[in-house]
């Protein structure tokens, strides 16, 4: 039934401790930072391949300050347009910033959409782990001698991810605005409709759903409070914002790489590619 | 279905110690936790393990598999393949005391810490009136069996032995949340949870979650509610206003 015993010659020498981590003193002598055997390492790098891929894309859409607009639409990386030097009929909601702003009209208001998500729940799990290596997986030794978390400057900064979910809500109503645009004809005329209506549409509806699914949105609607017996409306918003919640991940992955979609659709439209397909 | 498993079983003390290759036999419907006992009867009779239930309710069999912490009961052999080697050590996290065995009273330190439940000095026990949907948030922590898979994953402790000083770990800055989400809690326990037990060490990676055999969303209803607490007493000025205004304590 069984074999007899014997000691394994690799593992046999019995390192000293480093005194750091798991090969601290006390801690069962194990030489290997993991004795995981899946591919630990795989969803971190898919992870992290996105996520660079995302952020190479958007600086250079950002920075290249053209093809941004296809009448009626507003791709969401520049909306809202907020300076004079944006393309005719793309600023809806006035162009407070003068020609003295020398950089694309997108860096003036993408910080807003780029600090909710950097300071969201869910990414900072995804950075931390891809890019940080704070743990590179769960059960995996991580790299750094010392480890503050998110007690000090900068990443205590963090706390303030409510504030960029304030203005998230706005970015939605906007984005919502954008779309319902796209209901007109390349004249202006109401009552029409194409495939970027529909894309934008899909992206406000995703925009809203990832913001209504974060966290801090959470918290607001009902999870400061200690009764909710108290305060059924918010209990019930509470509730409703929790099951979102629970599918925050996903929303948040998916909302991304809907925002590339959409502009990249505009983006082709207003190059001249190929024209919108109109509905009606 | 038998067949003959090679096992690799982290042996020895706080001194010295290594992995130690067994083949062992299998049954169908067997946990990693029946392998060990069978260890013991047939090859290592001094081979030392902590178990209690067999059933995924006492939290005494936590150990690591394949370096993934689990509960060796509820590790069933059948999400193994017959060729696969199954390595078995004790937790990384905490000091050894022989085999399988580890010493957790780092746990029960901090759980000492944590200020206890704290009712109304007015209200006698047995006067306590909540309604349900008051306390079943906090009801999924209580879930909770103590088996420390979380405290063990938790990369704060885990990588950093020096952090165990101000880092309370999961498990017990849960226990905090749990507290001062329920109704009848009298204590503010926000800025304890930050600057006591180390709520601001924690940054989400979720492993804790994803290792709890209760399947207790650790992370996103416990730690994150609290650091949004923290958040309201620390880091918001609008909240801080809004209470000064509305006069609430």
């Amino acid at each position: 039934m069984s074999g007899p015993v014997t000691s394994s010659a690799e593992v046999s020498q019995t390192p000293e401790p480093t005194g750091r981590g798991v090969l601290a003193p006390g801690r069962p002598r194990i030489p290997a930072r993991t004795l995981r055997t899946d591919r630990w390492w795989v969803p971190q790098l898919i992870t992290g391949t996105v996520l660079g891929l995302f952020a190479i894309y958007a600086t250079i859409r950002a920075f290249v300050n053209t093809d941004y607009y296809a009448e009626p639409y507003l791709t969401p990386l520049y909306s809202p347009c907020l300076s004079t030097k944006c393309v005719p009929n793309s600023s809806d909601f006035g162009t407070p910033i003068g020609h003295w702003f020398p950089l694309s009209p997108a860096i003036i208001i993408l910080i807003f959409p780029l600090g909710f998500r950097l300071t969201c729940y869910y990414y900072r799990k995804a950075y931390y782990r891809a890019f940080w290596l704070s743990p590179p997986a769960c059960a995996v030794a991580e790299p750094h001698a010392a480890y503050t978390g998110e007690t000090r400057f900068p990443l205590i900064l963090q706390n303030i991810h409510r504030y960029f979910w304030y203005v998230a809500m706005i970015f939605s109503v906007i984005l919502t605005y954008d779309a319902i645009l796209g209901f007109r004809d390349q004249h202006g005329r109401w009552g029409h409709m194409g495939l970027g209506t529909v894309i934008l549409l899909v992206n406000a509806a995703l925009i809203w759903a990832y913001t209504l699914s974060c966290h801090s949105c959470r918290h607001i609607t009902g999870g400061r409070l200690k009764h909710f017996s108290k305060h059924p409306a918010r209990y019930w918003a509470w509730t409703q914002v929790s099951k979102l919640n629970a599918r925050h991940m996903q929303l948040a992955w998916v909302s991304l790489v809907w925002l590339v979609v959409s502009d990249l659709y505009i983006l082709l439209l207003a190059h001249g590619s190929f024209d919108d397909p109109r509905f009606f | 279905m038998t067949y003959s498993a090679k096992f690799r079983v982290w042996r020895g003390d706080a001194e010295a110690g290594d992995l130690q290759d067994f083949t062992v036999e299998v049954n169908e419907g067997e946990v990693v936790l029946d392998i060990i006992h069978r260890l013991q009867a047939t090859q290592a009779s001094d081979l030392a393990v902590r178990w209690n239930c067999k059933a995924g309710k006492c939290g005494s069999c936590s150990a690591e598999v394949n370096g993934r912490p689990r509960l060796l009961c509820m590790t069933r052999m059948s999400t193994f393949t017959e060729a696969e080697t199954i390595t078995v050590t004790p937790m990384r996290a905490f000091p050894v005391i022989r085999d399988l065995v580890t010493d957790v009273s780092f746990n029960y330190q901090k759980a000492r810490e944590v200020p206890a439940f704290a009712p109304p000095a007015d209200l006698a026990p047995g006067e306590y009136r909540m309604q349900q949907i008051d306390v079943q948030r906090s009801q999924e922590f209580r879930k909770c069996i103590e088996c420390f898979l979380c405290q063990d994953t938790c990369h704060v402790v885990r990588d950093h032995e020096e952090n165990k000083q101000s880092f309370a770990g999961p498990r017990f800055l849960m226990r905090i949340a749990e507290l001062d989400m329920h109704p009848l809690d009298t204590l503010d326990r926000k800025d304890q949870a930050q600057d006591e037990f180390g709520l601001g060490m924690c940054n989400i990676t979720k492993c804790c979650t994803e290792v709890c055999p209760e399947h207790i969303k650790i992370t996103d209803n416990a730690l994150i509610p609290m650091k949004e607490r923290v958040a309201d007493r620390k880091y918001d000025p609008l909240v801080w206003l809004g209470n000064k205004i509305l006069r609430r304590s």
